[in-house]
């Protein structure tokens, strides 16, 4: 390369600074598999969401005062009198949510492809982790803008802590800093959320990225790509992550970006889940509003301390809820990875699983009738009894046969063709005579066709769940 | 430097001494930084008496006052509701407030120093909401076994109107009753119930 006074500045840099290996590693030179699907956005989308929330966050403390008598006005003052506010306050809210159906997302795919599954135990574990902190970290955000829910809420969520036994009742105190949630509960929640919560998330990104890469990503298929190397030492199955995935990953950017900006425009309160009604009266310490539950992403959760009628038993289900999910890498008892080759009961387990998730994510946000407690006993019951009885029924799996090379991967182009078929199968030609007495082909519904192609579609999901 | 003939055992001792001595600074000054996130001086010091006029209270009626931060309540209960207490025993958790924090001077079938004049800490016993005053009898949403009370719409628990616990319901224990005495028949003081002497 030429040499001039850019370059010679750059290379003063690389020899003291290994970027050059860094990017390598990570970028350029780490080969993932080459057939990641839609699934495989999500990872870089939570970075993306990461990244929106550092910055908005940053511009809301500008803003914000993390005090009991002025933090429900400094948010109203942010949304109609600083410029920008809204839109600023609003992109933080709605990626607080957009994080968590990201991860879900992101968890979903874990299980379903056995990501968990050896030799990536510990990349779940860090992901746990971060799914923990995260939590934290939204919880004690949705206490700051000083709202009746946010006052409840974490009056319900510190309470928890009083349920253990002995130290219960110390511990809520030490964490509320007085006898009931107040301004020194407030302004520490302030001091977490925008410190030290922030700093572990980006410490375990980094803890959970640094293992992915020292073992490989996985991929739809659950096999190990580096079995077949060329002779340059590369999987043959692989593609470098950059440009390849980089690129991919922008398209999913842009698509991201689209729903996350009509929901900040269009339905920024989403129908009272992401931002509560009871959210926008202040805070009062004498009275509960008459109907209260967490923002969404907590109901799954909120359900099952819920569905238990004893107050240590509850926070036990639920804390044990969350801490199931870090044990999964050994429950699983499956010698196979992904879901395209493992048994029936396996792919049934998990769909009776997605079932009771979100049934108890909706029963978390309803009222607590008898006949809701009911259900959410049942699906309390199926959503542990998936992951307890895994052991047990991992074992039984029949499993289809595992290729040894990554199964080749249909392109929308050649989709085409069969799509068209179908089409035609759905549609008939008829003859339409118009007013003035010319005649046109029409395209109408074909009903019977398309009751053949829902049964055909039927016997496929049958087959594909055997 | 010469390495031979070092002796490992040394260098071992004086490790684990180091350690020893780092952890134990450590917890020194673990102690302060947890400390300090216990309640303030201050914040202890806010626990002042308050006092209430009950002369306007009509029968029946509820009303709230800020203690400590948390809501009081002070219920000015009807006869019926008297005669209704005394029969629900079988199906509460801790018909006779044994499990329950109320001062010596409540711990009584009706939980109060005067049969009517019903005063409790209005945050649920399970996961500190403040139940809502439903004192109507069967109404349409609660069903037939509702007998008045307080209904708490986070999670469900039942509490007749002597803030006692019903059986199969998530909050452990009865209501907590706050220190309290009358300065006489309208005036309530919550938060001391001896006369403290003035210095």
């Amino acid at each position: 390369m030429k040499s001039n006074r850019w370059t010679d500045c750059g290379n003063w840099v690389l020899d003291r600074f290994p970027l050059t290996k860094l990017w390598n590693d990570h970028m350029a030179h780490y080969y993932a598999p080459k057939n990641f699907n839609f699934w495989y956005f999500f990872g870089s989308l939570a970075l993306l969401v990461l990244v929106n929330q550092f910055l908005t966050g940053i511009l809301l403390t500008m803003n914000y005062k993390p005090d009991a008598k002025l933090a429900f006005d400094s948010v109203e003052y942010i949304m109609r009198d600083v410029n920008w506010g809204w839109l600023v306050r609003y992109m933080h809210s709605t990626g607080a949510s957009a994080f968590f159906i990201v991860i879900y997302l992101h968890m979903f795919r874990g299980i379903m492809y056995g990501s968990f599954k050896q030799p990536r135990e510990l990349i779940w574990i860090f992901g746990m982790l971060l799914f923990v902190a995260l939590m934290a970290e939204a919880f004690m955000g949705y206490l700051l803008p000083w709202g009746q829910m946010s006052y409840w809420g974490a009056q319900v969520i510190i309470s928890l802590f009083s349920a253990i036994p002995v130290i219960g009742d110390e511990l809520s105190l030490w964490v509320r800093g007085d006898y009931v949630v107040s301004d020194a509960t407030l302004n520490r929640f302030f001091a977490f959320h925008v410190i030290s919560v922030p700093l572990v998330l980006v410490l375990l990104v980094l803890l959970h990225i640094i293992a992915l890469h020292e073992v490989g990503s996985n991929n739809p298929d659950g096999i190990n790509i580096k079995e077949f190397k060329d002779p340059w030492g590369h999987p043959v199955d692989g593609v470098p992550f950059h440009p390849y995935y980089t690129v991919k990953d922008l398209v999913g950017v842009a698509v991201f970006l689209f729903f996350f900006a009509t929901v900040i425009f269009y339905m920024p309160e989403m129908g009272g889940y992401f931002l509560e009604h009871a959210n926008f009266i202040p805070a009062d310490p004498l009275k509960t509003p008459e109907h209260i539950a967490p923002v969404w992403y907590f109901t799954p959760f909120y359900a099952i301390l819920r569905a238990v009628p004893d107050k240590f038993a509850g926070v036990i289900a639920m804390g044990g809820a969350i801490v199931v999910l870090f044990l999964l890498p050994w429950l699983d008892r499956s010698e196979v990875r992904s879901i395209r080759y493992r048994g029936g009961i396996y792919k049934k387990a998990l769909l009776l699983f997605v079932i009771s998730f979100v049934s108890l994510g909706y029963l978390g946000t309803q009222p607590a009738t008898p006949t809701a407690t009911t259900f959410a006993r049942i699906f309390t019951a199926i959503y542990f009894g998936f992951f307890l009885l895994m052991p047990i029924y991992s074992r039984w799996e029949k499993f289809k046969k595992v290729p040894s090379r990554l199964t080749p991967v249909t392109s929308l182009e050649d989709r085409i063709p069969a799509l068209i078929e179908t089409f035609e199968e759905i549609t008939v030609k008829t003859p339409v005579t118009k007013e003035d007495g010319t005649t046109v082909v029409r395209r109408k519904p074909n009903f019977n066709g398309m009751a053949n192609v829902v049964v055909r579609l039927a016997k496929k999901l049958k087959e594909s769940l055997d | 430097m010469n390495n031979e003939g070092v002796d490992k055992s040394k260098r071992q001792f004086l490790t684990s001494a180091l350690t020893v001595v780092g952890a134990v600074g450590t917890g020194y000054l673990a102690v302060p930084f947890l400390a300090q996130m216990q309640p303030s001086t201050k914040a202890m010091a806010a626990g002042a008496p308050v006092q209430v006029d009950i002369s306007k209270m009509e029968t029946g009626q509820l009303i709230r006052v800020a203690w400590r931060g948390k809501p009081v309540w002070i219920v000015n209960r009807t006869e019926e509701v008297l005669t209704t207490l005394s029969t629900l025993n079988d199906k509460l958790r801790d018909p006779l407030s044994n499990e329950s924090i109320q001062p010596p001077y409540s711990k009584n079938p009706n939980r109060s120093i005067k049969p009517d004049i019903f005063i409790a800490v209005g945050l649920c016993t399970h996961l500190g909401c403040s139940p809502t005053f439903r004192p109507e009898i069967a109404p349409v949403d609660l069903g037939n076994d509702w007998k008045g009370g307080f209904f708490c719409p986070c999670h469900g628990s039942w509490f007749d109107l002597a803030g006692r616990v019903y059986r199969g319901v998530p909050a452990p224990t009865n209501l907590e009753i706050p220190p309290h005495r009358y300065v006489n028949d309208s005036l309530i003081i919550i938060g001391e119930d001896t006369v403290e002497k003035t210095a």
